[in-house]
């Protein structure tokens, strides 16, 4: 024991004092290495392209009773004409594993080729798969041109 | 029984893990005055690992295609977190590895460690450090920036001058009769598989028989040792000499760190095949020496054009630098001087002609 004055410490082993060091120092740029190559291998976010509303399409490209697929940002969209000439526009992507959908003129609904998942023109899931609706988008015809945008939190 | 002790058993009894480290553990390290050069071959190593992790980590996100190469290089220096970190690293560390592998490759030829029976050895490295050129070379073109268009321009136009095959060779390496994304995206498939692939076996080899033939002695102290066995001293290599090694790999890795982070590598400006090479352009500081002689040969000389006779006589030393091992004599008290006054010039000319190539206008 060593005593300094009348106060008594505990005997540090040189040998113990030692490793504490080296292998507190390696241990530091082991994680100093590390660190950053961590954050590295997160990917930057992507820039969402564009603002929240889109061009979809043009007045007069779609026949009654047929969709195409638009670009909303990264994801893509449907843009459907119903029978009754309506426009309606969701989320292409599907609920269950992600593939993109595609209207179908003959059951004039929503279907998804991968796993026979089926929604109807609202974007609801009713066959199939697929947990939770399709996520749904305004429409707005301003003159020629159709636009989506994303709809309000309420 | 603690239970890392356990696990060592248990692996112990189905690897026989004993008996695989058995050599390193009879293997010892020679101790004199110059023992401080047998670490450079492992920092070499070391930097080449290096350079295999950052190389991996930088394909995440590089694209090849001269499109999309620079702004991939860019992207990874301005929006990855620590993607200049990472690109730095796998800069400077090819910088230092080229570095130490000539340092390696001239302590060799000094404590004259080709000698027979270890000649092969020697042959693996001298390859391995073609290849390491190479490395560099490919690797310098891929971030497409106009210094490294240039360089292969100029680089694979000096293949073409090779009498017969040259031609042949420059659309080889250039995929196509100019330098273009075709070349681009050659010198990455060598840069990441052809080199790393023959690389790593040639290194295994280098391994292998420097473990299997032991560490050389420099001649007369190995003269003196056989005749004085008494005055021998040597260290194990396992843990003794390995540790000691290790300690260099740290200090490697601080040098690292502190270039990347103070000393970021530039990306340039992107490459144009449509613009003039910018003035006081030059090769990477290894390749200095043979541009400046390049340069200093006159046009013609003889009935020759000065270029191509440039091209054949560094060919032609290079082949017998390769075969030097094969000139030495067997015996150490009889080793040949001129070889040891060939390494001094060869040092001196290539140290000289690199300062003139990076002061020359």
């Amino acid at each position: 024991m060593i005593s300094s004055g009348d106060r008594v410490f505990p005997p540090l082993p040189r040998r113990r004092f030692v490793e504490v060091l080296l292998g507190g120092g390696f241990l530091a740029t082991v994680v100093a290495f590390v660190y950053p190559v961590l954050r590295y291998l997160v990917p930057p976010r992507a820039s969402d392209l564009g603002s929240d509303s889109v061009v979809a399409g043009h007045v007069g490209e779609l026949k009654p009773n047929s969709g195409k697929i638009f670009r909303f940002g990264n994801r893509p969209g449907l843009l459907i004409r119903t029978a009754s000439g309506e426009y309606r526009a969701m989320s292409a992507t599907c609920t269950h594993l992600s593939c993109t959908v595609q209207y179908r003129d003959d059951l004039r609904q929503v279907w998804c080729a991968c796993h026979n998942g089926k929604y109807d023109l609202n974007g609801r899931n009713i066959a199939g798969p697929p947990p939770r609706p399709l996520e749904g988008f305004e429409v707005q015809v301003r003159g020629d041109e159709i636009f989506v945008r994303r709809r309000r939190e309420a | 029984m603690s239970p890392l002790r356990n696990v060592r058993n248990w692996l112990d009894q189905r690897l026989e893990w004993d008996d695989l480290i058995a050599p390193l553990r009879k293997k010892t390290v020679p101790l004199h005055r110059l023992s401080y050069w047998y670490f450079l071959g492992g920092i070499t190593l070391f930097l080449f690992v290096i350079q295999v992790l950052t190389g991996i980590l930088l394909l995440l996100y590089y694209r090849p295609g001269a499109n999309e190469a620079f702004e991939s290089v860019q992207y990874i220096m301005t929006q990855v977190q620590f993607g200049w970190l990472i690109r730095s690293i796998h800069s400077w560390s090819a910088n230092l590895m080229i570095f130490t592998a000539f340092a390696h490759m001239f302590s060799v030829l000094f404590l004259k460690a080709y000698r027979k029976p270890r000649e092969l050895t020697w042959v693996s490295g001298v390859i391995l450090l073609f290849l390491v050129m190479g490395f560099g070379f490919s690797g310098y073109l891929l971030p497409w920036n106009t210094l490294a268009f240039f360089a292969t321009k100029v680089g694979t136009e000096i293949t073409g001058q090779v009498p017969i095959i040259g031609k042949p060779m420059m659309i080889f390496l250039r995929g196509g009769e100019e330098v273009t994304g075709a070349t681009l995206s050659r010198f990455f498939g060598f840069h990441v598989a052809v080199l790393p692939g023959l690389a790593t076996l040639l290194i295994l080899l280098h391994v292998l028989l420097v473990q299997r033939l032991g560490i050389s002695i420099p001649p007369k102290l190995e003269a003196q040792w056989t005749a004085n066995p008494s005055a021998k001293r040597e260290m194990k290599f396992f843990p003794n000499f390995m540790l000691r090694e290790m300690m260099a790999w740290y200090v490697a890795l601080g040098v690292l760190g502190a270039l990347a982070a103070l000393f970021p590598w530039n990306l340039g400006v992107k490459a144009d095949p449509f613009v003039s090479a910018p003035a006081g352009i030059k090769p990477e500081w290894y390749f200095l020496f043979m541009f400046q002689t390049l340069k200093l040969i006159p046009p013609k000389v003889w009935f020759i054009d000065g270029e191509v006779l440039g091209v054949l006589v560094f060919g032609l030393v290079g082949l017998l630098w390769l075969l030097l091992p094969f000139f030495e004599s067997d015996h150490p008290s009889r080793t040949k001087r001129w070889i040891t006054g060939l390494a001094v010039f060869a040092l001196a000319y290539v140290a000289g002609m690199s300062v003139y190539g990076y002061l020359a206008k």
